[in-house]
């Protein structure tokens, strides 16, 4: 399975993940509306900082953090694990195993496909952050302000991986979307979707050092609500870069071992 | 070439009888069961051959494809597909092979088959004319027509499988698992199909691995049957052998008026009485005698001989094989 042959089958692959995108429309708008906590914890965050600040945040700081938080999870959020669980699971999955092109990168595109369609929605979001939070509060660095995007598709990888080794379960176990609900709690906890690392307790801050939740959220955040320096900034992508790297081996890993016990049910 | 050497799959499965207890009972200790679907099959099919694959429902036929092509991990054995180890799934045995599994749809359910065909050509790297003249030929032969820009979901099932075969070849495959191709399909469409996997084994050497629930496909296509039953390997070789050794006695029909049952019955013995159309069974050796009987003596017209249906075969030969196991 060559590289080539996926990066020449990629745009084909991306045209027909756009189409399925639009085919299903009305689903994926659901799927969007769910992920609007950070909204909700805008308004309680706001509500409690109205007259003073909490833990270093005012009110304009905790709208610019949900608000780019509502951006991040927009462009990074992927639903690849259920798209698996239910392949696996009906047996759908063997079509795609008799392609010469392995499920990861088909995956990929298919998820990849979705982003136009989620920035459609975090670009009015981007708008509303700068003219409520108000410039003042966002970083200015020129630099800082290009390597966000790049921290952001690492992001976006980094969720891919961890969903893909995620979906994998399903070779495993019958029935395995209960997984996803304890995954979000640990993802809601440890990526700052929730709150603001800094404002977590010390053992769950020091604990989300170690897990790829803060690198899927937390770090990009950084990069579009807190100035940073160039170190800094390459010391937070390198952070990514090495998440990055063990959350594809970790899909991989789960991929081969769940593979072989694929009963491709159905018939 | 395909080859399978003492391949076994074998599945671990949840026992669990009906009731509220079993069901809380099973949350805390759960019985598993080993089946064997497939149990020790070995066979060799060269380069060109069309092979009918038969057993009766859960005799490991759609398992043994799927390991054949590489969907599942053989338990234990050996098994080559054209030179590779299916179960490692490179992409030069992907790009060779294809299955078609009647009861499931390899096209993107809410989309065009028009757009799996172009995904297929994009994986399977088809060069642009030659996808084009392949999706024009079978666009013809399977009547395609504007079938190919309506949702996978709105079409029938006829309809669906014309458009699945379609995908199934569009990067010409030399090797052809194909599970019940038919299904769904009219008569007409049948024949179609059969002669359209004739020509395509024809022109491209291919192989041909059919499963069908009817007959009819393996009868017209298949010059050589593999039998399993109960996950183990009962016949392989010509399909006229095999009906030879398990029903000998021909079949013989004919159109006669007011023929008593008694003179009939020295004849052979009467499977069907349909008015004055009727078919005896009649052993090979007494053949010519009875024909030259009945042209003779009875003047009977429309007089037909043949070889029993094959479904009667395998009903004789599942017979004997439960039998042997009980």
């Amino acid at each position: 399975m060559s590289v080539a042959r996926v990066i020449k089958a990629m745009p084909t692959l991306l045209r027909v993940g756009v189409a399925e995108t639009v085919a299903y429309r009305a689903e994926f708008i659901v799927w969007v509306l769910t992920t609007t906590q950070p909204l909700i914890m805008m308004s309680l965050m706001t509500f409690i900082t109205r007259e003073q600040s909490f833990g270093g945040y005012d009110a304009k700081q905790f709208v610019a953090y949900y608000m780019a938080n509502l951006i991040v999870r927009q462009l990074t959020g992927n639903w690849v694990a259920w798209q698996m669980m239910e392949e696996v699971r009906m047996g759908t999955l063997a079509m795609r195993l008799l392609r010469p092109i392995h499920p990861f990168f088909a995956y990929l595109a298919s998820q990849a496909a979705a982003i136009p369609f989620r920035a459609v929605i975090a670009l009015p979001l981007a708008i509303i952050l700068l003219v409520s939070s108000g410039a003042e509060t966002l970083p200015h660095a020129g630099y800082q302000l290009a390597l966000a995007p790049v921290s952001i598709f690492l992001a976006w990888l980094i969720a891919f991986a961890v969903m893909y080794a995620l979906g994998c379960l399903a070779f495993f176990l019958t029935q395995a979307t209960g997984i996803g609900d304890v995954y979000f709690g640990l993802f809601s906890l440890f990526s700052g979707y929730l709150l603001p690392l800094d404002l977590m307790p010390h053992p769950i801050a020091v604990i989300a050092d170690y897990t790829p939740f803060k690198y899927m959220m937390y770090v990009p955040l950084q990069f579009l609500t807190r100035a940073q320096t160039v170190e800094s900034c390459l010391h937070l992508l390198a952070g990514q870069a090495i998440w990055l790297v063990i959350s594809i081996a970790l899909a991989m890993v789960m991929w081969r071992r769940g593979i072989k016990r694929f009963e491709s049910v159905g018939t | 070439m395909i080859s399978a050497k003492n391949l076994t799959k074998h599945f671990r499965v949840h026992k669990r009888p009906p009731g509220f207890g079993a069901a809380v009972k099973s949350l805390f200790v759960r019985e598993y069961e080993t089946v064997k679907a497939v149990d020790g099959v070995s066979f060799t099919i060269e380069r060109g051959e069309r092979v009918g694959f038969l057993g009766p429902n859960g005799a490991g036929k759609t398992t043994t494809l799927k390991v054949l092509s590489g969907l599942l991990h053989p338990t234990s054995g050996e098994v080559s597909v054209e030179g590779h180890v299916p179960f490692q799934r490179e992409a030069a045995l992907l790009q060779k092979i294809t299955l078609v599994m009647g009861q499931k749809s390899q096209l993107i359910w809410d989309l065009p088959p028009s757009e799996t065909y172009a995904l297929n050509r994009a994986v399977f790297d088809v060069p642009r004319e030659r996808f084009d003249a392949t999706l024009k030929e079978l666009t013809e032969l399977l009547e395609l027509g504007d079938l190919i820009d309506k949702p996978a979901r709105q079409l029938s099932l006829g309809e669906r499988m014309k458009c699945e075969l379609a995908a199934a070849l569009l990067h010409s495959p030399t090797t052809l698992f194909l599970d019940e191709p038919t299904i769904g399909l009219d008569v007409a469409m049948q024949l179609a199909i059969r002669d359209f996997v004739r020509r395509y084994n024809q022109q491209h050497q291919a192989t041909v691995l059919l499963t069908s629930h009817y007959m009819d496909d393996v009868v017209a296509l298949c010059p050589r049957i593999i039998v399993i039953d109960r996950g183990k390997l009962v016949h392989d070789g010509e399909l006229k052998g095999l009906i030879k050794a398990m029903d000998p006695d021909k079949r013989v029909s004919f159109t006669a008026a007011a023929i008593d049952d008694d003179a009939l019955g020295k004849l052979g013995t009467v499977l069907t009485k349909d008015g004055n159309r009727i078919t005896l069974r009649v052993p090979e050796r007494e053949l010519p005698g009875v024909v030259s009987h009945l042209l003779g003596e009875l003047k009977v017209a429309d007089l037909g001989i043949e070889d029993p249906p094959l479904e009667d075969v395998l009903r004789v030969m599942f017979g004997k094989s439960h039998e042997a196991a009980s």
